[in-house]
């Protein structure tokens, strides 16, 4: 429990970061720093994004599969690292 | 064929016999056939005529033998042989012959026919069982006769028909018509041939039908009319069935999509969170991914690999533009030149929401001296603010009269028609000028009026030629006696978020508007002030009233009525030097949630929660602002700059706090205090774009703050050739500022290119500039009001450069801000490192000094007089150098070397 809290505070004191959350395998959000409405709609809309960027890289190549997403916007990248059950997604504003 | 024409004859006969009832013909035929009544249905019956004297022979005798009961006689057929071996051939028998040798039976029935019914006026039965049927016949249709008419029991008597005469009904004709007849006689044609003829072989040829004439003869086909037939009947069945439509339809079958509903986002509950976040899976996630993680991070913190390089290096460029860009143009220039006095100008302020609109308080160029003594004069000359607009630059739009000259005045945030202006008596003047809000709203429409816009002298002009000029009162003065007794430095509203008590303590405002007011004057006091009624002094002013009843001129608006001449300061405080009589004089002061006059939006927001609350003005009605119980604000910053007269800045609290000795109210002690410049404090403003960042402009030179930062300031410039007299920051570029000094230059400074000196330098008029506003009116429009000693006001637009802020201008400044601070800290902790080491070099130095105490007596005076030669040969070096000396030049070029 403490481990989860530490790891997650860790990251969310790197610079530039705005939020951090940790997500099911159904899109339903089990930690965040971000207040409620916004924790559903990125889980939501970035859980779909997740399953379908891991579909196309497993059509394309069965063996393979998605290690990382990525997604740069002006405003600021959303990282996204799936697992099995979970998804950890990370916002950060890189140039501040 | 005989026997067919016999047996037409004998049919014809029997027609003939039919037809005529009453000649009876016999027909003597041939012995083959007897007659029957086989075409009327009884075969067995075979009519014969017998004449009397055969009927004496059988003794059936007509009326004897024979009668009506009994109208039959059996008679042998032995009798009837023997009568034909008698007679032969003419017996009557004779026709019926066959029959009755055929007969099987012995007696034959011969009935009596009366009627002729068939024919003859005897018949015969041929069968046994005619002869049965016969007998017993009479019985059954009697029997039937007697069944059927039961009822009138009456025995019908059969009466033999009786023959009537033929009565031709037209019968005979359509037999006629039926019948097949010859009507033509035939004709007979002979054919003859010789016989030699006669089988010769035949001939045969071929010849072609269409090529000889007359070979043919055609019988084409024609339509007959006669043959054509129109169906006027039809025969139809119908039924009526129920109409039954069978359609199928093939639907495009695309692919399956997935497509989801959700009407409520799908959550874990608070111990559902939990749980799961003590799944061990979980922190088996978190430690595999975290670490992709943090690399993603940190190439994003290392370094930004989007950025668009050629992009930035074109921005940078834009700072070092050429100057030629950077004036400030001229754009409009205002003069009062109705009044003949020489005014300058102490105060300008923009109209918040019009455009083009900037108010300007103008008093007396006289000092104080020169003021008392020409005050019966300055009596009868009003003090005024004006109004000017872009559109009119000869005629002002309103002009305020007040008590006496302005020194300051300020627009009420929250409603831009309360005007709210320190004089230099001490007192605060306040209008309202809601009634003429409209003429001056419509000024740009009105500028047809000032199109032409010509010069006349004084004296040719007529006051109500152009355009009347609206003096308009104020509205009400503060109390002479509670308020300032000095000049009214600074005017300043409250921001409507927040308001004070009279200790000090701040409370939230409820009422949604500004309604408290700070001043500072030259009386060594800041005073609060609130505009509202105060409900514990209302029995007071109405004794007041009634004492001084002062007639107020009808046109002017009762919004701050109960204000006039009875208001009072909320609280007071003193900026005291401590036991020194001599206290701080305030010159300007700068609040920390000080109300941004330069966002026009925060304005609207603030007017429109304010025409909320209650549909009017609530200047109107500021009494029901009092009655909210107010929660007060525990973590507002009470603390405020103000610049002195001598020069210092001052960081201190308004809060009051209770003194333990005394137990009245004390202002507390200044938090810190700085004498950074040589003159007195004019402007103490805080930067548009930090909060904590202020500027304070003095005597010559221009100083930097941090609030909290209390080591000092983070720029301090040094001393400028001209003495500023008026500066401000700019609205849009936060490392910008604009300073004017006494010889009416302006000074632009830009912090991020030259700190130690003005970027810029520019002329603007020929005297002392009093007042520097700059406005922003849209991201393409800036101007800068810059008002001068001679009662001039220009207004000069803003150039590109100088309005538009760079891509990162505010991160660079506030880099900048930090390494200052940073400076400064490093600064302090040299001052401590100095310091040790000062320390440790005197310690040093009285070792040294401990140990040269032990020298000897020879010693030292040989020291002194080492000292003393030296002495005197830099005093020789010296002097040759001057030239006062005149050496021999190989002494002098030895001594030289």
């Amino acid at each position: 429990m403490a481990e989860v809290e530490e790891t997650l505070k860790r990251i969310q004191t790197h610079k530039g970061v705005i939020g951090t959350m940790v997500v099911n395998a159904e899109g339903i959000p089990i930690r965040t720093t971000l207040d409620n409405s916004t924790t559903v709609q990125y889980a939501g809309l970035l859980h779909q994004l997740t399953m379908k960027a891991r579909s196309t890289v497993r059509d394309i190549d069965p063996q393979n599969d998605l290690t990382f997403l990525r997604i740069r916007s002006k405003k600021h990248e959303i990282m996204v690292a799936p697992d099995k059950e979970y998804l950890l997604i990370v916002i950060q504003n890189p140039c501040e | 064929m005989a026997s067919k024409l016999q047996k037409r004859k004998s049919s014809s006969g029997q027609k003939t016999s039919k037809r005529g009832k009453n000649r009876p013909t016999l027909t003597v035929g041939e012995e083959e056939e007897p007659t029957n009544m086989e075409s009327l249905g009884h075969p067995e019956i075979y009519p014969v005529v017998l004449t009397t004297k055969t009927q004496e022979i059988f003794n059936c005798r007509i009326d004897e033998d024979i009668t009506d009961e009994q109208p039959y006689k059996l008679i042998k057929k032995e009798d009837i042989l023997a009568d034909f071996q008698n007679r032969a051939a003419v017996s009557d028998f004779y026709p019926v012959k066959k029959v009755i040798q055929e007969y099987p039976g012995d007696e034959i029935l011969l009935v009596y026919d009366k009627d002729f019914k068939y024919g003859l006026n005897f018949y015969l039965v041929g069968t046994e069982e005619g002869k049965e049927n016969y007998l017993n016949a009479p019985e059954i249709p009697e029997e039937q006769e007697e069944y059927k008419e039961h009822i009138p029991e009456e025995i019908c008597i059969y009466k033999a028909p009786i023959s009537k005469p033929w009565v031709s009904l037209g019968s005979e004709k359509e037999i006629e018509e039926e019948s097949v007849k010859e009507s033509t006689k035939k004709i007979t044609y002979m054919i003859s041939r010789k016989r030699h003829q006669f089988g010769a072989p035949i001939k045969f040829s071929d010849q072609n039908a269409s090529s000889v004439k007359d070979a043919y003869i055609e019988c084409t086909a024609y339509p007959d009319k006669n043959f054509t037939l129109r169906q006027l009947e039809k025969d139809i069945g119908m039924q009526v069935v129920p109409e039954v439509k069978d359609i199928s339809t093939q639907t495009r079958w695309t692919y399956p999509k997935n497509a989801i509903t959700q009407y409520h986002p799908r959550e874990f509950s608070e111990e559902e969170k939990e749980t799961l976040g003590q799944a061990k899976s979980l922190t088996d996630f978190l430690n595999n991914v975290s670490i992709s993680v943090e690399i993603a991070l940190q190439q994003n913190e290392i370094m930004n690999t989007f950025i668009d390089d050629w992009k930035c290096l074109a921005e940078e460029e834009g700072t070092f533009g050429d100057k030629t860009d950077t004036h400030l143009k001229e754009y409009q220039s205002f003069t009062d030149l109705h009044n003949l006095t020489e005014k300058m100008i102490t105060c300008v302020s923009w109209h918040p929401v019009i455009y083009g609109l900037i108010a300007v308080s103008v008093a007396v160029r006289l000092s104080f001296e020169d003021r008392v003594h020409f005050s019966g004069k300055l009596l009868l000359q009003p003090s005024l603010i004006l109004f000017w607009s872009f559109s009119d630059p000869i005629h002002p739009q309103l002009m305020l009269e007040s008590p006496d000259d302005i020194f300051c005045f300020k627009f009420c945030p929250s409603d831009p028609n309360i005007i709210a202006g320190g004089c230099i008596n001490g007192q605060i003047v306040m209008w309202d000028i809601t009634a003429h809000a409209d003429r001056i709203e419509n000024i740009k429409t009105g500028g047809s009026r000032s199109k032409k816009v010509t010069l006349k002298p004084m004296f040719l002009l007529e006051p109500d030629s152009n355009k009347e000029a609206m003096y308009i009162r104020h509205c009400a003065v503060s109390s002479i006696e509670n308020g300032h007794k000095h000049v009214i430095t600074d005017i300043h509203w409250l921001p409507d978020t927040f308001e004070i008590n009279r200790m000090g303590t701040v409370f939230e405002n409820r009422s949604g508007i500004c309604c408290q007011l700070v001043t500072c004057s030259a009386d060594c006091t800041i005073c609060f002030w609130d505009i509202r009624p105060q409900k514990a002094l209302t029995p007071q002013p109405t004794e007041k009233k009634k004492e001084e009843s002062i007639e107020i001129p009808f046109d002017v608006p009762s919004t701050f009525l109960h204000l006039d001449l009875a208001w009072k300061p909320l609280s007071k405080i003193r900026l005291s030097k401590g036991e020194t009589s001599l206290d701080h004089c305030p010159t300007k002061i700068s609040l920390s949630e000080d109300h941004l006059q330069y966002k026009a939006q925060d304005k609207m927001l603030a007017q429109s929660k304010a025409a909320k609350v209650g549909d009017m003005n609530p200047y109107q009605n500021l009494e029901g602002g009092l009655a909210n119980h107010l929660k007060p604000r525990e973590d507002f910053c009470t603390k405020f700059f103000v610049g002195t007269e001598e020069g210092e800045v001052i960081y201190t609290d308004w809060k009051m706090e209770r003194d333990s000795e005394t137990g009245r109210l004390m202002t507390k002690k200044p938090v810190s205090l700085y004498t950074v410049h040589d003159g007195a404090v004019h402007t103490v403003q805080r930067s548009p774009f930090y909060k904590d960042i202020i500027l304070t402009i003095g005597g010559w030179n221009v100083a930097i703050w941090k609030e909290g930062v209390m080591t000092g300031p983070l720029l301090q410039t040094s001393c400028a050739p001209k003495r500023y007299t008026s500066g401000h920051w700019s609205l849009t570029r936060p490392g910008v500022f604009y300073i004017g000094r006494e010889d009416g230059y302006i000074d632009i400074w830009d912090l991020l290119e030259k700190t130690h000196e003005p970027a810029l330098s520019q002329n603007i008029c020929i005297t002392m500039i009093t007042c520097i506003k700059p406005w922003t009116f849209s991201a393409k429009q800036q101007f800068i009001a810059v008002a001068d000693y001679y009662g001039t006001l220009h207004i000069l637009e803003i150039p590109w450069t100088l309005s538009h802020p760079s891509a990162n201008e505010v991160l660079s400044m506030n880099y900048y801000f930090e390494r200052e601070v940073k400076h400064l800290e490093y600064v302090d902790q040299r001052k401590k490192i100095r310091e040790q080491e000062k320390k440790e070099m005197q310690l040093e130095m009285e070792k040294k000094k401990a140990k040269t105490y032990q020298k000897s007596k020879e010693q030292l005076e040989a020291e002194l007089k080492m000292d003393y030669e030296s002495y005197l040969e830099l005093e020789r070096s010296i002097l040759v150098n001057l030239g006062l000396i005149k050496v021999s030049e190989k002494v002098s070029y030895m001594e030289m070397m």
